[in-house]
């Protein structure tokens, strides 16, 4: 496990996704309301790329005409077929125990705190007093 | 479905969509029977339209038998009515507008040694017939001078209004004999079924000239998209199109057209094909009951469509167990199945992951290349 400081928090804004290139991964990271979050970019599916698809909400319905949506933003996409994935976890909506993708461990951390230690920033260098978005594969 | 966790690096080599390495038919020339080329802007047919229609599409427009004038009857989920969202290009236009992006994208990553172009402009489904037949020629003229010229990767379809039949027969006399065209096109929701007599100079031309007939799903047509009306959501429409190229080839059967013009080469094109097998079953057994009803039908319909029909296979389907798809292509038969992805629409299919099953090397080569390659006669 290494840990790669992958962007700026302020580069990717809310409901936004940046793609990354990691360790030979092609990695997808969100802004979901403030939070950072980071999945596999190519669908299970047939291999659509996930950061080019569309951050939605969850529509659900208890019965036909009584429509509830739910968790906006939340939730990505395909730019294909329109496979839905929980951006939190990688799982799909309608199989989530089969048709998911890899989700990785992302944190936020200090450029004052990341200039030590084992973590690598690959792509920028990284400033002390900037926030840095890390994740962990 | 089983799709795998994409839990393994993103190397060509090892390709985590297909949890296997990429074997060397990756690289078989594909014949892709269905690509959707738009137009960057109206004014690209109108390039192609004398002034008098010119002026009367700026003046009254185009009339469909579809109910509202400008729009399709299902406004579809992605941007542009079903577009793949990342196939906008990026110097702007609507997707497959674009010959540089569409072969970026499509043709040469993908290995696409021949792609059949299926224009959606509607000539054929026009009210004013000769407005129709006015756009069915100016789309063909368009096909050659935008796509097929610049990139002979492509084959044209001759578009025709197959309700007015001497207008039809007149335009496939016109270019037949630019082996750019590789298909007589029409929409599968015809006035009549489309087994019946009026339909037939046409099925006999396309014989005489060895040219497949492609009926393409189509959100245009003469009549609502289910015998009930119109289905509420795009979710239905989307079912509706296999059960309209039912009708298609069930009316061709029974009315006798593939007895009379055994040669007939019919393409059913994004409509499904897993249906095919449980009709030729149905067919077939209501045919050893009721024979006498249709004397002229002289062998069981499951003949004349494994001789005379073929089937595009996007949108594949996809049975929750992924075996079961090879079970489905060999009932309807490995012979009668041609590759397709349906570019740059939505429901697209990736010729590397749409067959989440082993293929044998020949199975691969007859649907991806080989029944394609004999049925629009490429070289």
């Amino acid at each position: 496990m290494a840990r790669h400081v992958i962007a700026k928090v302020d580069e990717v804004e809310n409901g936004k996704s940046k793609l990354v290139k990691v360790a030979g991964r092609d990695i997808a990271l969100f802004n979901v309301k403030g939070e950072f979050f980071a999945i596999a970019n190519r669908c299970p599916h047939e291999g659509a790329d996930l950061c080019r698809g569309q951050v939605v909400g969850l529509a659900e319905a208890d019965e036909p005409g009584k429509v509830r949506m739910t968790r906006h933003g939340e939730l990505i996409r395909c730019p294909w077929h329109g496979w839905e994935f929980d951006i939190r976890t990688g799982k799909s909506w309608c199989d989530p125990a089969r048709t998911r993708v890899k989700s990785f461990d992302v944190s936020v951390a200090k450029g004052g705190t990341l200039t030590e230690g084992p973590y690598q920033a690959e792509t920028f260098p990284v400033s002390i007093d900037e926030d840095y978005v890390v994740v962990e594969i | 479905m089983d799709h795998a966790v994409l839990d393994k690096d993103t190397t060509p080599e090892k390709d985590p969509t297909l949890e296997k390495d990429r074997g060397a038919d990756a690289r078989l020339g594909i014949v892709d029977c269905d690509i959707h080329p738009a137009f960057g802007s109206p004014a690209e047919l109108a390039k192609f339209l004398p002034v008098r229609w010119r002026d009367h599409l700026a003046d009254y427009g185009q009339r469909s038998a579809n109910p509202v004038v400008g729009t399709l009857p299902y406004p579809r989920m992605t941007p542009g009515n079903g577009m793949r969202r990342d196939a906008w290009p990026p110097n702007g236009g609507p997707p497959a507008s674009d010959l540089a992006y569409l072969q970026e994208q499509l043709l040469d990553p993908l290995g696409i040694e021949y792609g059949i172009l299926q224009p959606l402009a509607a000539g054929s489904s026009t009210l004013n017939q000769e407005l129709g037949a006015a756009m069915c020629a100016a789309v063909n003229d368009w096909q050659l001078d935008k796509w097929t010229g610049p990139d002979p990767r492509l084959k044209a379809s001759i578009s025709v209004t197959q309700e007015d039949v001497p207008a039809a027969l007149a335009e496939i006399e016109a270019r037949i004999g630019d082996r750019s065209f590789a298909q007589i096109a029409i929409p599968p929701r015809t006035i009549e079924p489309a087994g019946r007599r009026r339909y037939w100079p046409i099925y006999e031309a396309a014989e005489h000239y060895d040219m497949p007939i492609g009926m393409h799903s189509a959100a245009y047509g003469q009549h609502t998209n289910s015998g009930a009306g119109w289905l509420n959501f795009y979710i239905e429409e989307h079912y509706a199109f296999s059960h309209s190229l039912q009708s298609v080839v069930t009316s061709m059967v029974f009315e006798g057209v593939f007895e009379r013009f055994p040669k007939l080469k019919l393409v059913v094109v994004e409509g499904g094909f897993a249906w095919a097998a449980p009709l030729m079953w149905r067919l077939d057994k209501q045919w050893e009951r009721m024979r006498s009803e249709v004397p002229h039908v002289k062998r069981p319909p499951s003949d004349y469509i494994r001789e005379n029909v073929w089937f595009t296979t996007q949108p594949i389907e996809e049975p929750e167990n992924n075996r079961h798809l090879l079970d489905t292509l060999r009932w309807v038969g490995t012979d009668r199945l041609m590759f397709s992805t349906d570019y740059p629409h939505w429901d697209f299919d990736d010729p590397r992951y749409a067959f989440k099953v082993p293929l044998s090397p020949t199975e691969r080569a007859q649907i991806f290349r080989d029944n394609a390659k004999n049925v629009y006669r490429l070289p």
